[in-house]
């Protein structure tokens, strides 16, 4: 057996309330690294996993103390360490990749400054040898001319490069253990599984121990070899990788497993009911109990222990884990969407719009006209159906939140019509078009927190639409209140709530309900379950067809998560760089011949399944700009056939399977490539 | 670069040409004029003839102000009717003057601001920040004149320590001006420190929980040394703005403190010419503040785009 670098002992954290009670976040964990092993810990915001990785630096943040227990780096306790003996722990020892690099590279240091400054502090280089030592790392983690990389401010850099510096800051001191948390969160999909691959590398070629916090079990799922799934500030479920995710046998890990979205399965996952109970608030019995569908009278007021299970070396804390051993094959199941044989009226059409954020000139302004030979969005031609769920998929950057900001009318068209019912022009103009296709047309944002007023309470927000489009008041306007509430699940004890007073998944429901209290046509919906936990995207992606069935709404459904896209929609388009590369029957993009982007994009997919590993067929690099001329994925396209993608907008073709594809590669012979 | 420099060169100038516009034609437009206004009473016969002529005020209004306007680019703001003599001499000792108690106080009062915004955030909510605090938020809540008052009542009445007022003529040396200005330095640093102590405090708090300062930590950066590297830069950027208000509003005069004190600044020349219905001494006071203004906060912008890596380098890409 391997020796043992951090071990964690009946650590309980805590904070003091407002009330002078004292409430743990971290109850009694327990847990053990390896020499050269990588450990995930996975769980859904606020089960504390980020609190556990940091504590296991001896770092506690402000306003939090231990309670008990103890974190022993190599048999010394971090948390009775001086701050100097720390200093020369941390960096050296220990080393941290932050959540979002971006904000954790000091903004006025160049990045060659920020890894010399690690140099400095762990090691005993001169300065030439420091210099040599900086290309070298940030060579390692395969950043672009490592020269000139160094004499950058951070914010020069992407997303995905300012992660690499990290990355190179912290093998710096070469370090025994490196903490992770949410290293490729806010990534793009590709970026990510780009992040992933190098870490994977360097756990390989360094053989340091590795801990890796997130709450994404694809991601999670890629990187370890061992995964501790935290709940409410406990382990409840802690094993070998393959074990875990194959077997759970923890009803809330196997929920968690059955609540993710898989590109192989078409068809809405379960949900698990509820959310994670608020710190402090559980007293007796099982955490777990209001949401588990095993619970017993026996979990209520019981507590269970976590227990090793001999034969699959895993801890499991659940008195009746016994009945999820061989339930497995169900893992692979989803809920089948009743297919809303759409009426094949199109209520919605774009024809040949672009979008230009470019601003206007002195003359274009009086002739009221937008000159830009290469605006943001260009082209842009669907019809959409009336009760389908049309989905927009691409990366950051690739137009999906302005095509809908100019379908809402809150962003000008350059060229090009918006048609709605029975091809009546949409003015691009919020302020021109009637107060009808105002109604019509709703919007839900990606983070309820800002697009619902703090100071209004639930009550308040449903009734401005009621109100406004219905001219509904008294008890008409509370009983249409009740009503939307009870739609999207919530109680009528909700209508005197804040938007504070709720969870993450509660006020996306009453957006949800608030763009429902206008009887809308069409939702436009951008990234509504991005900012949430995947149970609870579960449920909300469920809630949404629910309604949709119900009531035969229309959605324009914009995501940058291709097994959520497969999830919930009809239609799938796919947009690079505002163009549109692939449009067809979501079943069909999924399935070969693909853009050559769009193979990219599923490449990337991380599932939650170690032996499903990404395929990285391009690079990540970012493009700031659309290319003037040509195919607009041209620059990182892995297929690219010569000048002619450089030169020429590709043609559209069919497949046979209804899915149009605008590439020169012909469309069999994309179909015999990607075999 | 340049160009946005050049860009708000161009402003601060269209800024001073409204300002110069409007008092020009506020005192155009209010009944009778400059001379009439002076002289009050008296203002007829050769009096009134000799000042008419003296303020060219016999030839139309349009000439006039292209005339004053293009003295005052020159430097030659006029005469001065109370002073009877030119603008310039009456404003020389007085530019002086406040130059020093604004040079004073800014030396005692922005490095003390800057250090008592430090060490309140670093300590935060333990003693050392409890006391300060409590003084700066008292000395930022009591106004200038009654503070200015109570001090000449303790230091200069009870304990008889200096001057209460300054009784020096406009025109003193340095050396004399030294000697009796600490009263007023005190007063108006007092409220001055206290408004930018708390503004730092609040900046190198928001910038010590960012995620960097986090990161510093946990990378091993001992204490000072984070402090210093990764936390002053960055909490102290904002300030310069503050620093540039504050500046620009020392040398307008603090005209309730230089009242107070009697202290011969431009602020009390505002009063006096006013009183005194002086209306060529007020234009010219009224351009010179205005363009104090407007040149200060010049450096500032350029400051702050100087020291700030990421609006420099996006304004060179750009
Ligand atoms: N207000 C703006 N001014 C100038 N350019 C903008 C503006 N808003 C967006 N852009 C640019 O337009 C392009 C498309 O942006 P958009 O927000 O639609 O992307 P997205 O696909 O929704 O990305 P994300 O997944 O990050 O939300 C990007 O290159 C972006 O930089
Ligand atoms: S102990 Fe009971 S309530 Fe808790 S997870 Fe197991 S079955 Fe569910
Ligand atoms: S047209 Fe060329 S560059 Fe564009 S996707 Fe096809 S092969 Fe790639
Ligand atoms: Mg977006």
């Amino acid at each position: 057996m391997s020796e043992i670098i951090e071990s964690v002992k009946n650590l309980s954290i805590g904070f003091n309330s407002q009330k002078g009670k004292q409430i743990s976040i971290l109850r009694n964990v327990s847990t053990n690294i390896k020499k050269g092993e990588t450990v995930g810990i996975v769980g859904e915001s606020g089960s504390g996993k980020s609190t556990l990785a940091l504590a296991m630096m001896g770092y506690i943040k402000q306003g939090l103390f231990p309670l008990k227990g103890q974190c022993l780096f190599k048999s010394e306790d971090l948390l009775k360490m001086s701050s100097r003996q720390l200093e020369k722990i941390r960096g050296r020892k220990i080393a941290m990749i932050p959540q979002n690099a971006g904000q954790a590279l000091t903004p006025n240091l160049k990045i060659g400054y920020q890894i010399d400054e690690a140099l400095r502090l762990h090691t005993d280089l001169n300065k030439t040898e420091r210099d040599k030592k900086i290309s070298e790392l940030l060579n390692k983690v395969r950043l672009p001319s490592p020269e000139t990389m160094a004499f950058r401010y951070p914010h020069e850099l992407s997303g995905g490069q300012q992660q690499r510096v990290a990355v190179a800051m912290a093998l710096a001191g070469k370090p025994d253990l490196l903490l992770l948390d949410e290293p490729t969160t806010g990534l793009d999909v590709t970026t990510q599984a780009h992040v992933l691959e190098l870490l994977r590398f360097i756990a390989k070629d360094t053989g340091t121990s590795m801990i890796y916090v997130s709450h994404d079990l694809g991601a999670i799922a890629q990187v370890s070899d061992r995964i501790v799934v935290m709940y409410a500030g406990e382990i409840v479920l802690e094993g070998p990788a393959r074990k875990i995710l194959k077997e759970p046998i923890h009803p809330y890990t196997y929920g968690l497993l059955k609540s993710i979205p898989k590109l192989s399965l078409a068809g809405l996952p379960a949900s698990m009911p509820g959310s994670q109970p608020q710190p402090g608030s559980i007293n007796e019995g099982c955490s777990f109990y209001d949401r588990c569908n095993l619970a017993t009278d026996h979990c209520k007021k019981n507590s269970p222990d976590l227990e090793h299970i001999k034969e699959l070396d895993t801890n499991v804390r659940c008195f009746n884990h016994k009945e999820l051993i061989n339930q497995n094959n169900n893992l692979q199941t989803s809920i089948t969407k009743k297919s809303n044989n759409s009426e094949a009226i199109e209520v919605l059409k774009l024809k040949d719009v672009s979008i230009s954020y470019a601003k206007q000139k002195f003359f274009d302004q009086l002739f009221n006209k937008i000159s830009d030979q290469n605006p943001t969005v260009k082209d842009i031609n669907i019809d959409i159906k009336k009760g389908e769920t049309i989905a927009l998929v691409g990366e950051s950057g690739s137009g999906k939140s302005t095509i809908l900001k100019s379908i809402a009318g809150l962003l000008k068209t350059k060229d090009g019509q918006i048609k709605f019912e029975n091809d009546r022009i949409l003015s691009s103009d919020l302020k021109m078009r009637n107060p009808n296709d105002l109604r019509a047309i709703q919007l839900i944002f990606q983070n309820p927190d800002e697009s619902l007023n703090p100071n209004h309470t639930v009550e308040q927000i449903l009734s401005q639409p009621l109100k406004l489009y219905f001219n509904l008041s008294g008890e008409e306007l509370k009983k249409n209140i009740i009503d939307l509430l009870k739609k999207v699940r919530l109680g009528e004890f909700y209508m005197s709530r804040y938007p504070r007073q709720l969870s993450g998944g509660e006020k996306q429901r009453v957006a949800v309900a608030r763009a429902f209290a206008a009887k809308p046509d069409i939702i436009l919906c951008d990234e509504v379950t991005s900012a949430l936990d995947v149970s609870v995207q579960a449920a909300v992606l469920n809630l949404l067809q629910q309604l949709k069935e119900d009531l035969g709404t229309t959605y324009v459904f914009v995501s940058h998560d291709l097994a959520v896209v497969r999830a919930i929609s009809d239609r799938v388009a796919v947009l690079y760089q505002g163009r549109l590369c692939e449009i067809g029957p979501s079943q069909n993009v999924y399935k070969f011949p693909s853009h050559p982007y769009t193979e990219v994009l599923l490449g990337a997919v991380l599932e939650p399944d170690p032996d499903i590993k990404p395929k990285l067929v391009a690079e990540d690099i970012v493009e700031e700009k659309p290319p003037e001329k040509g195919c607009s994925f041209q620059g990182r396209c892995p297929r690219k056939i010569g000048d002619i993608c450089n030169l020429e907008v590709p043609p559209w073709q069919i497949g046979e399977n209804g899915n149009a594809i605008r590439c020169h590669i012909n469309i069999d012979e994309l179909a015999s490539l990607q075999q | 670069m340049l160009l946005l420099i050049l860009k708000r060169i161009g402003l601060g100038l269209i800024t001073l040409f409204i300002v110069s516009l409007i008092t020009f034609v506020g005192v155009e437009v209010l009944p009778g004029d400059a001379c009439t206004t002076y002289l009050e009473r008296e203002a007829y016969g050769a009096a009134l003839d000799a000042c008419i002529k003296r303020l060219g005020l016999d030839i139309p209004a349009y000439e006039r102000y292209l005339d004053w306007a293009s003295n005052v680019v020159r430097g030659d703001f006029g005469y001065s009717l109370s002073g009877e003599m030119p603008i310039n001499e009456v404003l020389g000792p007085r530019v002086k003057n406040s130059l020093v108690l604004a040079s004073v106080s800014i030396l005692i009062g922005i490095p003390l601001a800057i250090v008592l915004g430090i060490i309140t955030a670093l300590w935060r909510d333990k003693l050392p920040d409890i006391m300060i605090s409590t003084i700066t938020i008292f000395s930022m809540t009591i106004p200038e004149f009654i503070s200015a008052t109570l001090l000449i009542l303790i230091v200069a009445i009870w304990l008889g320590w200096l001057p209460g007022i300054v009784i020096i003529p406009s025109d003193a040396t340095f050396y004399e001006l030294l000697s009796n200005i600490i009263l007023p330095v005190v007063a108006i640093s007092m409220i001055m420190t206290a408004h930018m102590a708390r503004m730092v405090r609040s900046s190198v708090i928001q910038v010590m929980a960012s995620d960097y300062v986090q990161m510093a930590i946990l990378k091993g950066v001992p204490y000072w040394k984070m402090v210093f590297r990764h936390v002053l830069p960055n909490a102290l950027l904002p300030a310069i703005n503050v620093v540039a208000l504050t500046i620009a509003w020392l040398l307008g005069g603090v005209v309730v403190t230089e009242v107070v004190f009697n202290y011969p600044g431009l602020g009390r020349l505002v009063i006096e010419s006013i009183s005194n219905r002086d209306l060529p001494v007020v234009q010219a006071l009224a351009i010179i503040l205005a363009s104090i203004y407007v040149g200060i906060n010049l450096i500032a912008d350029l400051m702050t785009l100087m020291l700030n890596p990421r609006l420099k380098s996006l304004q060179i890409r750009k």
